[in-house]
């Protein structure tokens, strides 16, 4: 039974990081149809901004709240806008055209990022930026305190993970269901056409849709550093995919689909690798991916909406 | 008569071909050489990858996975059967055959590798395979470091050297006649059509998803036998040859030289072969000036250099002759 609880917490702090980075794949396709390729490495690059905030700070001698939620908002809002400018400059120009284009080129975003941050540092300029391919290590924000209730480890880390991941989600299923915002995007998501028409600024719901995604993937890279706090430019790589399959397992544009999605694969990953294979973890996901293709390409939650001329 | 016209066309490369490869392989040794094997497998790799990505317009981006299926196949056999000699033959001809059957192997478990791939993703849009496809090549990874019997992350080292000029150069015809006969045979319309808008196919009655699927086994075949001659010709079968960055610079060479054209592949991937030797001091920004070359190119000519068009439709001279239906479509 300890064996279970403990497989319950650590899939339940890995699947609310899954989700959280989910959600922004599932927004960005809800309005785009698009794969977002560089949404993980978005994430990477929330993890170096939230590095480079902590050390500027110097939160490993002294770490205080105050520290903490100034390199989450940091963090949050510059990966926000490195999403917006990635739309800008990457995907608007080509909105028009195939969509195979966009896919390409977001590839290429998507290899730009990660291999651009793998450059050796640039000298004289104070941080090492770019942080070249060795691995970093992400500073403790706040001193790590650990519980063992009955046998389960659980540190406070976790806990704060959980509840920060889901006052976000809360946050965001407001803002998608009741607000103003939220409301046109699922217009423009619906049919991007017919919103522009009924007065929708279809350019700004898009924009918008790439920041929120984009910061929540920041909030998801602080939140793992917590727990996994090696940190380099290949990282989006593995959870981008894995955050993808959580999407489509939800059912892809669907943002409560997400959600789910991410919780149960990273349950499913917990369960199946602490019980039976270890070594083969991170093939569960993409197992699970082949499996909802063949039986619900949909996902859970989604409508399969065929295509129309 | 005309089966027998399209079978000595078919046939016809391969033996001149051989000739002709003959006589390079005697002329030519050291590290030139080399690179010019590695050279002709690239171009095996962007052919074949020009049948899923150019031909049909879906997006495969784990061709490296599929290398890996192929070379881990051959990789295996050849070393199984180091010691064992045909009867009545000598020992190199012997090894010769078993390198054949090795590389036929590798073909064949790639293009499973492929159905199993493939089936469940090509059946929805495009860009769902190129997601699986990265994860497949990440997952090949995966299971490689993790079975001891592929050697994990070391792999398997001493491999005889049994790839050689003649080798690669049979491999490149047999990759470029197979695209260019598939091209423009039904199947290769077929594909075409996919292409250019896959409701109207499939409303003209296009089996657009078994079509899709036969084109990514075939394509995935071949990266099969790229994979099995390159383990045999830096000896050497490791994870590490496989990783996505190998994929993408198999994509970079398609999408450079053109979706759908197949000699716009193979003079890019001549000249991105050709070029990496001449860049060695610059290794780590190659990746950079790759992945920039993809986004520049996507926004001001997204078709590649030659677009759907091959080498003698831009020539004045000979032009005009063919692939004209092709490269006219919808915007």
């Amino acid at each position: 039974v300890t064996e279970f609880l403990q497989h319950l917490v650590n899939g339940t702090s890995v699947g609310t990081i899954y989700a959280l980075i989910a959600l922004g794949y599932t927004m960005v396709y809800g309005v785009l149809k698009l794969i977002n390729f560089a949404h993980g490495d978005v994430y990477m690059v929330g993890a170096f901004v939230g590095f480079y905030l902590a050390n500027a700070m110097g939160v490993e001698e002294n770490p205080t709240i105050g520290k903490a939620v100034v390199i989450f908002v940091g963090s949050m809002m510059i990966c926000g806008a490195l999403g917006v400018l990635i739309e800008r400059f990457a995907y608007r120009p080509l909105r028009q055209r195939p969509r195979l284009t966009s896919l390409i080129t977001a590839i290429g975003v998507s290899l730009l990022l990660e291999f651009g941050f793998q450059l050796p540092s640039i000298p004289h300029l104070g941080i090492p930026f770019p942080p070249g391919p060795t691995p970093r290590f992400f500073p403790e924000i706040f001193t790590r305190v650990d519980w063992e209730p009955g046998g389960v480890h659980i540190s406070n880390y976790d806990i704060v993970s959980f509840l920060l991941a889901v006052g976000l989600m809360i946050a965001l299923q407001y803002v998608v269901y009741r607000t103003k915002f939220g409301t046109s995007m699922r217009a423009v998501s619906f049919d991007a056409q017919v919103a522009g028409l009924m007065g929708v600024n279809v350019n700004r719901v898009i924009a918008y849709t790439f920041a929120l995604g984009s910061s929540l993937a920041a909030a998801a890279a602080l939140l793992f550093a917590g727990s996994r706090p090696r940190i380099d430019p290949l990282m989006g790589l593995n959870l981008g995919v894995k955050a993808f399959v959580a999407a489509v397992f939800g059912g892809i544009g669907n943002v409560p689909g997400a959600m789910v999605g991410g919780l149960a694969l990273g349950l499913a990953e917990e369960y199946v690798s602490g019980y039976m294979m270890s070594s083969y973890r991170d093939g569960i996901a993409f197992a699970l991916l082949i499996v909802v293709l063949l039986v619900r390409p949909a996902g859970l939650f989604g409508t399969f909406r065929p295509e129309k001329v | 008569v005309r089966a027998l016209r399209l079978v000595a066309q078919s046939l016809l490369p391969f033996i001149a071909g051989l000739a002709v490869l003959w006589m390079f392989s005697k002329g030519l040794s050291g590290s030139w050489a080399i690179v010019l094997m590695v050279a002709g497998i690239n171009i095996i790799l962007a052919v074949s990858l020009n049948v899923v990505n150019g031909f049909t317009g879906q997006f495969s981006i784990g061709h490296a996975g599929f290398m890996a299926v192929g070379a881990y196949t051959a990789a295996k056999i050849t070393t199984a059967l180091r010691f064992v000699q045909i009867a009545g033959i000598s020992s190199d001809a012997s090894d010769q055959v078993f390198f054949l059957l090795a590389l036929v192997a590798g073909m064949v478990a790639a293009a499973l590798a492929g159905l199993l791939v493939g089936a469940p993703s090509l059946r929805l849009r495009g860009d769902y395979l190129a997601i699986v496809t990265l994860g497949f090549n990440e997952i090949i990874r995966v299971i490689i470091e993790n079975t001891p019997f592929l050697g994990q992350a070391t792999g398997i080292s001493g491999l005889p050297r049994l790839t050689n000029f003649v080798w690669v150069g049979m491999g490149v015809i047999a990759t470029v006649v197979m695209a260019k006969r598939l091209a423009e045979s039904t199947h290769g319309r077929a594909l075409l059509a996919i292409r250019e808008d896959e409701i109207a196919a499939e409303a003209m009655g296009v089996d657009t998803t078994s079509y899709k699927v036969r084109a990514f086994v075939i394509a995935s075949a071949f990266a099969g036998l790229a994979g099995g001659l390159l383990v045999h010709l830096i000896q050497l079968c490791t994870p590490r040859s496989f990783t996505f960055i190998k994929s993408f610079e198999v994509v970079v060479m398609v999408v450079l030289g053109g979706m759908g054209s197949v000699t716009g592949s193979i003079l890019a991937a001549l000249v991105l072969s050709l070029a990496l030797e001449g860049l060695r001091e610059v290794q780590e920004f190659r990746m950079v000036m790759y992945a920039l070359l993809l986004i520049v190119l996507m926004l001001t000519r997204p078709t590649g250099i030659f677009g759907t068009r091959e080498i003698w439709d831009i020539l004045p001279k000979w032009g005009r002759r063919r692939g004209q239906d092709v490269a006219g479509g919808s915007p």
